[in-house]
């Protein structure tokens, strides 16, 4: 086997050279590839490099974590098994339980080695497993990851109650939308754009903060940045390459499904 | 109509019951020479008539809704309605008792009707009063103790959620795990950062012991934190503190730039990929004492959700408690652009 690469991403470099540190001495034969400070360099570096083990602290500028890992997971170019997953984190009540609950492997700061050695034990057998299966566990991965995404998110913004109307700035005048004519909310750059069958809106409020309001049986989070009404889709299709689109009623726009959220597309 | 507690009236039931056989016992004991059944079932069924009426009549009182006994008129009207229905409706029922079992032994008619029901009166009143003076002011101690319970727990509620913004646990584990790994690379350093630390500590946990203290000494405790930060974030946090010599020794309230500071790392710079810098300035202005935190990190749309709100919300309070109206604070965010927080105190008694 050769020797196993690494990943860290964690936004204060004394805590990253440290963690550094500690691999060192519980795995030798680790080798890091880099340091990223933020969750978007994480993912722009693991897809260069492509790492065997992910170390992301949670709370990063920009992106968090876990983010970071979803979008990752998303974005991970087929046939490559996807790395070893264990995140840090100094305190989080939240972020612990769920990976608790979900059996992701996490260190907490201050770094023990021996914590850190039990880790490194997990991770050194999760990549054995991997590359006598070849298929890996992304699946479970990503059921994870989705699991986390979802449970942080609620955990930390208490429900404020569904929303019936968006209100709207068009100009100097305020209209008001009600959330039945919304196709699709998609996340563009600073706003988020709100299509309904004839019309488009812009509103500042972030997909993150919009999504506890959403009824979620009838919003369906299908990429990091597209939330669409379930009625309103019209047809799912996979290209060649396994990639999902779905198309919906009365639009043009062929919107990607992000690989998180394809399980919810499945024949009766 | 206000709930009611079966359990508490059950209570009531039996210590009536007990009051008005101790009233027809003390009644016979004045005439030992009549029977003791007629003043037993007479003081009894008053009594309990006496009570039901004012025991849940009171709940359909709008005034009881809190302490569980209306106030004022309604109180008065209550007891006395209560009282006169209550003999009455006893009398009447205890009347007819007596006759249809025969509770009056053969020839013991009453020698002096009028007496009789002058007495009966003159009881009903008497003890109908003390008795429902005793359960209203009963329920109106149980009341109070209550409330008070319940400020004492809503204080120590406070206080523990003031401890836990102040002492923010990912801010303190962060920060226990960079002094861990200066320890091992850069021992004179871990040691300084351990300084900072203790300060920030002690001057955390003293705060609430003393209301004023210098601008120099808020400064002194506004550059630990920001030192510590400056380690844990590196090139990512710039600062700077300016304050004029002769503003040094002014008085201010304790810690009171404190959660602008942490707001602006919190949630300015920490989000922020690449950081930003924070200027923490004191001057005089036509007679009056600015302190202005400025931060060019990422800053917010809104006014400041939940947990900043709480820091925020506390300088305002805190500021109207020691100045009334003549000290300001004014919060202004761009997204973007960064925030900037300006405290205008008084300058003649501050």
């Amino acid at each position: 086997m050769t020797r196993a690469t690494a990943l860290i991403a964690e936004d204060e470099p004394l805590l990253a050279q440290a963690l550094q540190a500690e691999l060192a001495r519980a795995w030798p034969e680790l080798q890091v590839l880099a340091i990223a400070g933020d969750g978007e360099s994480a993912v722009a570096q693991a897809l260069a490099l492509v790492p065997d083990v992910l170390l992301f602290d949670i709370r990063m500028p920009g992106q968090s974590g876990i983010e970071a890992a979803a979008q990752l997971a998303d974005e991970w170019p087929p046939g490559k098994p996807f790395p070893a997953l264990a995140f840090i984190t100094a305190y989080d009540q939240y972020a612990v339980q769920a990976f608790e609950t979900q059996a992701v492997d996490y260190v907490l700061k201050p770094v023990q080695p021996e914590r850190l050695k039990k880790s490194v034990a997990k991770i050194q057998d999760l990549l054995a497993r991997r590359t006598a299966t070849q298929t890996g566990d992304f699946e479970t991965t990503l059921g994870q990851l989705r699991q986390l995404l979802g449970g942080t998110a609620s955990a930390a913004v208490s429900a404020p109650g569904l929303l019936k109307v968006l209100q709207v700035s068009v100009g100097s005048s305020i209209r008001m939308v009600p959330v039945d004519d919304i196709l699709c909310f998609e996340a563009a750059d600073k706003y988020v754009r709100v299509l309904t069958e004839g019309h488009e809106y812009l509103i500042r409020t972030p997909l993150k903060e919009l999504l506890p309001q959403l009824d979620a049986q009838r919003f369906w989070q299908i990429h990091r940045g597209t939330v669409v009404r379930a009625e309103a889709i019209d047809a799912v299709t996979r290209d060649d390459a396994g990639k999902m689109h779905l198309v919906l009623r009365g639009r043009q726009e062929r919107l990607a499904v992000s690989r998180l959220y394809a399980h919810l597309f499945k024949a009766m | 109509m206000n709930r009611i507690d079966w359990e508490e009236r059950l209570q009531h039931f039996v210590q009536v019951l007990a009051f008005c056989l101790v009233v027809a016992t003390i009644q016979y004991g004045f005439q030992p020479d009549r029977p003791y059944g007629p003043p037993v079932v007479y003081s009894v069924l008053i009594g309990i008539f006496i009570w039901a009426i004012i025991d849940f009549g009171r709940a359909f009182l709008p005034s009881a809704a809190d302490t569980g006994w209306p106030r004022g008129f309604t109180a008065i009207a209550l007891a006395a309605g209560g009282i006169t229905a209550g003999w009455f409706i006893g009398t009447q029922v205890a009347d007819s008792l007596c006759k249809a079992y025969g509770i009056y032994p053969p020839g013991s008619a009453p020698a002096d009707p009028a007496a009789d029901l002058r007495n009966s009166i003159l009881i009903a009143l008497i003890a109908g009063t003390v008795a429902t003076y005793y359960f209203y002011s009963a329920s109106r101690s149980t009341y109070f103790e209550r409330q008070i319970g319940e400020a004492r727990r809503h204080a120590d509620e406070a206080r523990l959620k003031l401890l836990e913004t102040q002492l923010e646990p990912h801010m303190l584990f962060n920060t226990l795990a960079n002094l861990r790994a200066l320890i091992g690379v850069d021992p004179p350093r871990a040691q300084q950062m351990l300084d900072h630390m203790i300060a920030y500590l002690r001057a955390t946990l003293t705060a609430s012991r003393s209301t004023t203290h210098a601008l120099h000494a808020e400064f002194d405790r506004l550059r630990d934190y920001l030192e510590l930060m400056g380690i844990r974030m590196g090139a990512r946090l710039a600062f700077s503190l300016e304050l004029p010599p002769e503003l040094a020794q002014r008085p201010v309230p304790t810690l009171l730039l404190q959660p602008l500071v942490e707001n602006s790392i919190q949630h300015g710079l920490e989000p922020q990929v690449r950081g930003g810098r924070i200027t923490v300035s004191a001057r005089t202005e036509a007679g009056v004492l600015v302190l202005e935190v400025v931060d060019t990190g990422v800053g917010t749309t809104a006014m400041p959700s939940q947990g900043q709100g709480f820091g925020l919300t506390q300088i305002g309070e805190r500021l109207t408690a020691l100045y009334g109206d003549r000290a300001s604070f004014e919060f202004d965010s761009t997204p973007g652009q960064g925030t900037r927080a300006r405290i205008r105190l008084p300058l003649d008694d501050a």
